[in-house]
């Protein structure tokens, strides 16, 4: 059984592998964050089954995985408008 | 048949399942031909795929603590997969790719 | 060769093609979402080395916190078209600097291979000694007991990098807040996004602390998922980035260093040392120790991907 989760393991590793194939190419930026997203996807899944429920930690490490992987999308949606620095000082009480 | 050998045959029923829709969530991926297509692809990929290898992994952990976190980790995944597409999908739709 | 091995094998020629296209790559945005899968790809090479501490850490500021502050530089960089990227090194820079780093990963690759078999390794003494300080977990109990002057010079460090950062802005706006330079529409669904895992992330921040005295996790990890759902909340434009110039922030960001000295102060008179622990308090020290950093560690790295202040307070 557990041979069976570390083949399926490989597999979804695999498919990460096939994912970067769109982040060399992905002609636009969002095309790379998305195959990004999908390995952060694909590496929860990956290693959840190579742990194959053996592991407690792992859980722990796939949770943080889930709540990283949100937040490096948002930190890319976000980041497309450049900064716009504040010429006139708006005063703004503390 | 046994429990044992009936869980055991839905962690691999469900586990191959989560595989393949990994499968196809990469190779639309990488085959679709406009970046909003992709993008579709990846959230079945990401839901459904992710879903049924949790599934195929329940009977496998300790209860309840790590079956629950494991759902938890699922339906986190579910909604930030949902609200970050949209988010990429809304600037994409309005011109901004930052490329 | 059993599936285990070939697994291992197929995870660092990933790892090291990614740190390839990382480096060769022309596109700088493309560098940093290489970078962040290179984070994910490490944490996992982790895990298959049996090491959840560092495969935590790694994940989440490796992964999350580094890449949200690299996308961000990114951003910034390209908005600014002043600097020259005509120039590049000559010749004998470049080689100098490629004899270099192949001398040095040379090193490193003889190192490991040419110890010992079995290696030496300190790991059952340090086992051996958890019980007097009461942790369950041998990685906690190096990182706060054996050497805890590292931990807590590494804290200064991190706050000197947030100094570092905080000194790039330019005089009229030192006092003030950063800015993260984004339209300020409201932003339906990130709010939504925040309200949903806001509660989850602060949970799952405090757990992963918590239980980091007996299983993997500790205050770094708990700190930076703080940290990022404090940025998510900056994000969501729910709340302003805290000015610089306040002493209420401030105090946060000092408060972990400061208890921090005064344990091992306080260790001189009644312990061995400094930052000695005395008989049977070990443990209790070392968790408002561990409560005063993660506080600190979220609200540093929280800063330091909000950048220097962009915007004065005072008219």
């Amino acid at each position: 059984m557990r041979d069976i989760l570390f083949c399926g393991a490989g597999f979804v590793l695999a498919m990460v592998a096939l994912g970067l194939i769109r982040i060399l190419r992905g002609p636009a930026a969002a095309d790379r964050m998305m195959a990004a997203q999908l390995l952060g996807t694909g590496g929860i899944a990956g290693l959840l089954l190579a742990a194959g429920g053996g592991l407690a930690a792992a859980v722990d490490v796939a949770l943080t995985l889930a709540l990283l992987a949100a937040f490096a999308a948002v930190a890319f949606v976000k980041s497309g408008t450049p900064p716009k620095l504040d010429k006139s000082p708006t005063g703004e009480k503390g | 048949m046994s429990i044992e050998v009936a869980l055991n045959i839905l962690t691999i029923v469900a586990v191959s399942g989560g595989a393949f829709f990994f499968l196809a969530g990469t190779v639309g991926l990488l085959r679709f031909p406009d970046t909003l297509t992709r993008l579709h692809a990846l959230t079945k990929a990401d839901n459904v795929g992710l879903g049924l290898i949790m599934i195929g992994l329940l009977p496998r952990v300790a209860w309840p603590f790590d079956a629950l976190k494991l759902i938890v980790v699922w339906v986190l995944v579910l909604i930030t997969s949902a609200v970050s597409s949209q988010l990429i999908g809304r600037k994409l739709w309005r011109g901004g790719d930052g490329s | 060769m059993t599936i285990g091995v070939g697994f291992s094998i197929a995870l660092g020629l990933l790892i090291l093609a990614v740190a390839v296209f990382t480096i060769g790559t022309r596109d700088s945005f493309a560098a940093v979402v290489a970078f962040v899968v290179y984070g994910l790809l490490l944490s996992l090479g982790w895990m298959n080395l049996y090491c959840p501490d560092v495969a935590l850490t790694e994940a989440a500021v490796g992964g999350g916190v580094t890449g949200a502050l690299l996308l961000n530089a990114c951003a910034r960089v390209r908005s600014e078209k002043t600097s020259d990227f005509k120039k590049s090194p000559r010749w004998i820079g470049r080689g100098l600097a490629g004899l270099l780093c192949l001398a040095l990963s040379s090193g490193l690759v003889a190192v490991v291979i040419l110890l010992p078999n079995p290696a030496p390794t300190l790991a059952p003494e340090a086992t051996r000694s958890l019980s007097v300080t009461g942790l369950g977990n041998p990685v906690t109990a190096v990182l706060m007991a054996y050497r805890a002057l590292d931990t807590m010079l590494e804290k200064v460090v991190l706050l000197l990098a947030l100094v570092g950062v905080w000194s790039l802005a330019s005089d009229r706006f030192w006092g003030g807040r950063a800015t993260f330079g984004h339209l300020p529409e409201p932003d339906r669904p990130l709010i939504f996004l925040t309200r949903v895992l806001a509660p989850v992330g602060i949970i799952a921040g405090i757990y992963l602390f918590w239980v980091g005295a007996d299983a993997p996790g500790g205050a770094f990890a708990g700190g930076a998922i703080l940290s990022a759902i404090w940025i998510l909340v900056f994000f969501a434009g729910l709340s302003v980035v805290p000015a610089v110039g306040s002493l209420g922030l401030r105090i946060v960001l000092s408060i972990g260093i400061i208890i921090f000295l005064a344990a091992g102060v306080a260790g001189i008179s009644m312990a061995a040392g400094f930052l000695a622990y005395p008989e049977g308090f070990a443990k209790p020290i070392i968790v408002v120790i561990e409560v005063a950093m993660t506080l600190s560690i979220g609200a540093t790295l929280g800063l330091l991907v909000a950048g220097p202040p962009g915007q004065s307070l005072k008219p």
